[in-house]
């Protein structure tokens, strides 16, 4: 019923898919104190495009959409989003290109005094000054969408998770934003919570003519709706491709990765003296041997 | 040995180059705020909206504090005054102690503890819950949409409140004194009404609540902002708030008394 919906996301801004980039990042290297935590990551998001950032946990994707969202400025390298280098911008011109872009947070962080309808007409009543019942129409247009309409007058604490993502989505999109980040869109979802929104984030991006970047581990979700996926590890980009690249590469990696392997060159074990030596076997076999 | 004091002296340090530290980033924080009050004025209910929160929900435990305070004072007062035999002067002992200090004093350490720490308690969960953040990525400063309004509605709530605690404080020192123990009801309010001033009286009391209202939001914002975001944190948070707005009103209030008692003279 929800993704009957396209059309009229259609009619109110066509689709815009070209192939300049929306999104480049260019050597950028960044790290918390001491920690580095990127290491000369470069990548390219075109525009209409959705791309996913997939990784293990720490990895530093959710620190990549915070250098994107201007949260954070890389150490080295540069950060552009359509065409403008956002670690250089000052505070009014950083606020005036959040203004065109829009980020789902893993939990959603809708705002928790206010009922699911007032969430998502925040950022209309903030940035644009428009007639009350244009508010209420654009967004009931945006909840039909997600197909929540019928819950605007709930709080947050009375919805679901998978709920709640869907009104931070609504949210998200409400501003027709040109670039959608998403920060961990699956996580603690059920399969049909976690099917709706994935759909939705494909479908809406296509609707608006947006370009969506989904920081995720949920491999299955992720390979069927993204158009490419980058593979982050240690600071690095270790693996890209369409998601039929993908699923046939033997990068070791991403294999392991991909397939949910427990060992490999994500080792299941924190580095850590030599077993036999750190319970005392090695001891005791050598006291047994000079015995 | 001489490691271990080594090492109690390096915390003890420590703990002082962070408490001047957080002195020095409360005092920027207190600039920020006022740069980002311009919102806080143009949408004016913003504030209103909070000034309910914080002070019109504050109001049940400041309505039945001064009144006990007040009748306590006057059971208090009349025991001494009557040795005297200027039980007469009831009132006035009632009304100046409220007026000048206790109603400002008692009035901000409960506001302290029911507003303050809500403040601190709800910026802190924002903060924790990405609340914040959020609003900042949507081109919304935190600072002028969630703390500069809970700062100016609570400092236009102190004053009102510790009016309002005053003005109980003196209903119970008359409820003690004229209803329960039979003092002139003519002499309790006129010799109140000839004995506070104005200007040095009730003026001095307002003038303090409303800088124990600067300082108990700034403090509140501030630790709520500040709050590592974890349940442990801000629950620190919410115990550094109270603390710390005691100790600042107490410390205040005999400045300001000092300063002010110089000027009336």
């Amino acid at each position: 019923m929800l993704l009957e919906l396209t059309p009229l996301f259609a009619r109110i801004r066509p689709p815009r898919v070209t192939e300049e980039n929306l999104v480049e990042i260019d050597a950028v290297t960044f790290g918390y104190g001491r920690r580095a935590v990127l290491d000369g990551i470069s990548m390219r998001v075109p525009r209409g495009k959705v791309v996913a950032i997939m990784g293990g946990s720490g990895c530093g994707k959710t620190t990549l959409l915070r250098l994107i969202g201007g949260q954070l400025r890389p150490t080295r390298g540069a950060v552009r989003v359509g065409g403008r280098a956002v670690h250089e911008l000052d505070r009014e011109g950083l606020y005036a290109l959040r203004r065109r872009m829009s980020m789902l947070f893993q939990f959603g962080a809708l705002f928790t005094d206010m009922t699911v309808f007032d969430n998502v007409a925040f950022p209309l009543r903030e940035h644009a000054s428009l007639p009350e019942d244009m508010v209420r129409d654009l967004v009931l247009m945006k909840l039909e969408a997600v197909g929540l309409r019928g819950a605007h007058n709930l709080m947050p604490s009375e919805l679901s998770g998978g709920m709640a993502r869907r009104v931070a989505l609504a949210r998200a999109v409400v501003m027709d934003p040109m670039l959608v980040m998403y920060d961990e869109p699956f996580a603690g979802l059920d399969p049909i919570s976690m099917s709706v929104v994935g759909t939705l984030i494909r479908r809406l991006n296509d609707a608006l003519g947006a370009t969506s970047i989904i920081v995720t581990h949920d491999v299955v979700e992720s390979l069927q709706i993204v158009d490419y996926l980058y593979f982050v590890a240690e600071g690095r980009i270790v693996g890209e491709g369409t998601p039929a690249q993908i699923r046939a590469t033997e990068l070791p990696v991403v294999h392991q990765f991909i397939h949910g392997e427990t060992d490999g060159p994500v080792p299941f074990h924190y580095p850590a003296p030599a077993y036999d030596e750190d319970v005392g076997i090695a001891r005791a076999r050598a006291e047994a041997a000079h015995a | 040995m001489l490691d271990r004091a080594r090492r109690s002296l390096a915390r003890i340090g420590h703990n002082f180059i962070d408490n001047v530290w957080r002195v020095g980033a409360m005092a920027r924080f207190f600039a920020l705020v006022l740069s980002a009050s311009g919102t806080s004025f143009r949408r004016f209910r913003l504030v209103m909206r909070e000034v309910y929160f914080t002070g019109v929900l504050s109001l049940i435990i400041i309505v039945v504090s001064g009144l006990f305070v007040g009748m306590v004072l006057g059971l208090q007062g009349f025991e001494t005054l009557q040795k005297y035999g200027a039980q007469e002067s009831i009132g006035v002992l009632v009304a100046l102690s409220l007026v000048r200090e206790l109603g400002p004093v008692v009035a901000a350490l409960l506001f302290a503890s029911r507003a303050g720490s809500a403040i601190t308690a709800e910026i802190g969960l924002m903060k924790a819950t990405e609340q914040l953040t959020a609003m900042d990525m949507m081109a919304v400063s935190p600072m002028a949409r969630v703390i500069a309004p809970r700062f100016w509605a609570g400092v236009i709530s102190m004053p009102l409140l510790a009016a309002m605690f005053s003005a109980m404080g003196v209903f119970g020192g008359y409820l003690v004194g004229v209803v329960l123990i039979g003092v002139d009801n003519g002499a309790f309010w006129s010799q109140m009404q000839a004995a506070v001033d104005f200007r040095y009286d009730v003026l001095n009391g307002v003038i303090k609540s409303f800088v124990f209202g600067i300082a108990v939001t700034v403090i509140a914002t501030f630790e709520g902002f500040d709050a590592p975001p974890t349940a442990e944190g801000v629950s620190g948070a919410t115990t550094r708030t109270v603390v710390s707005s005691a100790l600042a009103i107490l410390a205040l209030d005999l400045v300001l008394t000092a300063s002010l008692l110089r000027g009336a003279h």
